[in-house]
């Protein structure tokens, strides 16, 4: 873990990508812990729609609240919906991804026409539908960006498991009379880290920007929280009086989906091994 | 079995599992049709009269007898009837749906015609200043959800022009191409900026990977001019993943784009599906969605048979 932190460190694009997501991991932080310049809910009448100044950095909104504020608590409840989401795709993926490549048959059948059938949905689209049907919030916008990107973790772990059951070490273990479990915990899982570490990078990449989406919609976080989506839907009708509520949750955006981009672009690389020799 | 005959008799299945799964998802959302339909005025409905409603758009039935007689009309052309439209859904979904495919198309003629280029010129300038950027603006441009960009173009264009879009009532290309173009340029932007980004680095990493192999070094040791090895040799093989590439997105936009439509008050697809579900109106939804996913299969499909027709070693290769 620490070495693979020292390679991302090392790579160019790497070292960037973790730099903004450690600048936003920890306003994603502050944000959450109600360590803001402000309280993001205070709403101060006399200093509405004002620009950028040394009280508030990011100038203040409709309401006048602080926008840097907002901000933080916003990212922080991106980054929530996003790790848990992704979290919930992942190991969901991983399991139906694994267990489809080792029984395959009836099973790898089932599983993966009914990926199929997910993936033939718009991803904003099923996940509108299943809101509306739980009602919008954290949880069920959690759950939502979960079984969008499912299908795409069971594929991704699917491929490389299907190869990896037929070599010879998983037949050794299996004749030493290893349990099935093990094997595929063991065996098949950790030679899927590598794909999987880049693919959950890239995950929380879509994830923060269907997130954002959501809540655009009205569909995600519900106002008075913060959220990156609402700011930018609120700030759609002051855009030509107060660009800065624009502007601070788009580059925030921007930046924060980025940072997921180039991490996972270095984790490619230093992942693979074909890479990683001309890395060296 | 050849795989995309394999793919074909998996096509139905798929289908069906679409068709089931927003039937059902549909009918849990909470609150019944009759009443989004009508929103305040349902009130006044006599018991009697919310009976005959119900009973006219097949309400009335259990699941079972609504999904197979909705499944018995699908399979004959009818989608149903829409309770916010009142009309027949196919009606509905050919009127929305030239937009979502003129959006589509536009956004993918701008990132082919963006993409392509640049990410040849970046992969032949390999780790010179103009490569690296290349790569920065295509990093940020996949960076950059598209109605982050819709937004911001919307602001520097009133802004810096002191001109909004034209967001009154849409104009089909038919009746007036121009009026139509003029709508249509900032969202297909809009759309085709990540789907750019996207062909560029595609593009880009083909090319370089491309470059190396054999048959370019061996051209170039013929005399071959360095360009001409270029367009004739490496580009025709370095288009391939692009073209897979491409036609995925476009099977995607092909769903609709439901926040830029939103932003740029489109009536597409994607917009009407939304508004279909938050109206819990069943046929429409169900309809709508059965339509962009049998497209989203179809543009799957013909892309896996172009990537076979494209790249010979794919053919012969059949398992």
């Amino acid at each position: 873990m620490t070495a693979l932190l020292k390679d991302v460190a090392r790579h160019p694009s790497g070292r960037i990508g973790l730099a903004i997501f450690i600048v936003f991991l920890i306003a994603a932080i502050l944000g959450k812990t109600g360590l803001t310049p402000y309280d993001p809910l205070m709403q101060d009448r006399v200093a509405r729609l004002q620009g950028p100044s040394n009280a508030h950095w990011f100038g203040t909104d409709l309401f006048g609240r602080d926008v840097l504020s907002r901000l933080m608590e916003g990212i922080g409840q991106s980054f929530i919906i996003s790790f848990f989401s992704v979290g919930v795709a992942s190991l969901l993926g991983s399991v139906l991804g694994l267990t489809a490549a080792w029984f395959s048959g009836l099973w790898d059948g089932v599983v993966m026409r009914f990926m199929d059938v997910l993936l033939a949905f718009p991803a904003i689209l099923l996940a509108l539908l299943i809101i509306t049907i739980f009602g919008p919030g954290t949880w069920t916008s959690v759950l939502a960006i979960a079984i969008v990107y499912a299908p795409i973790f069971t594929r991704v772990m699917r491929g490389p498991a299907l190869s990896l059951r037929r070599r010879d070490f998983v037949d050794a273990a299996r004749t030493f009379g290893t349990s099935r479990s093990y094997i595929m915990t063991r065996h098949l899982g950790l030679n899927l880290v590598a794909p999987l570490t880049v693919q959950i990078t890239l995950a929380l990449a879509w994830a923060l920007v269907t997130e954002a989406g959501l809540s655009f919609l009205g569909l995600g976080t519900q106002p008075p929280n913060a959220s990156l989506g609402l700011m930018l839907a609120d700030a759609r009708n002051l855009m030509e009086m107060a660009p800065w509520l624009l502007w601070v949750p788009a580059i925030a955006l921007m930046l924060a989906v980025l940072s997921f981009n180039l991490l996972g672009d270095a984790l490619r690389d230093i992942l693979d091994p074909k890479t990683r020799r001309r890395l060296a | 079995m050849p795989y995309p005959i394999k793919r074909l008799l998996v096509f139905p299945l798929v289908m069906l599992g679409v068709a089931i799964f927003v039937f059902v998802a549909i009918r849990l959302v909470p609150g019944d049709a009759i009443t989004a339909m009508l929103g305040t005025e349902s009130g006044l409905l006599t018991p009697a009269q919310r009976e005959s409603l119900s009973a006219y758009f097949g309400l009335d039935q259990n699941w079972f007898v609504q999904f197979w007689r909705w499944l018995a009309g699908v399979l004959q052309g009818d989608l149903g009837i829409s309770t916010t439209y009142g009309q027949p859904v196919m009606t509905i979904i050919w009127e929305h749906f030239p937009l979502t495919l003129e959006l589509a198309v536009l956004s993918m003629l701008i990132a082919l015609i963006i993409g392509i280029p640049a990410g040849i010129y970046a992969a032949t300038n390999k780790d010179r200043p103009s490569d690296l950027i290349v790569r920065i603006v295509a990093m940020f441009g996949q960076s950059t959800p598209s109605f982050v960009v819709g937004l911001l173009l919307v602001y520097l264009l009133s802004v810096g022009f002191g001109v909004l879009p034209e967001m009154g009532t849409f104009v089909p290309i038919t009746e007036d191409p121009v009026a139509n173009l003029a709508q249509m340029i900032l969202p297909a932007i809009t759309l085709g900026t990540a789907f750019a980004a996207a062909v560029i680095r595609m593009s880009r990493s083909t090319m370089l990977d491309i470059l190396q192999e054999d048959y370019v070094r061996t051209a170039r040791s013929k005399g071959m001019p360095r360009r001409r090895v270029i367009w004739r040799h490496a580009l025709p093989n370095a288009l391939i993943p692009v073209i897979t590439l491409s036609g995925v997105e476009f099977g995607y936009l092909l769903g609709g784009a439901v926040l830029v439509e939103q932003i740029f008050a489109l009536p597409g697809l994607g917009r009407t599906v939304l508004n279909a579900i938050l109206q819990r109106d069943y046929a429409l939804v169900q309809g709508s969605v059965l339509f962009i996913a049998f497209n989203f299969m179809i543009v799957n499909l013909l892309v896996d048979l172009a990537y076979a027709a494209l790249d010979p070693r794919i053919r012969f290769e059949s398992k």
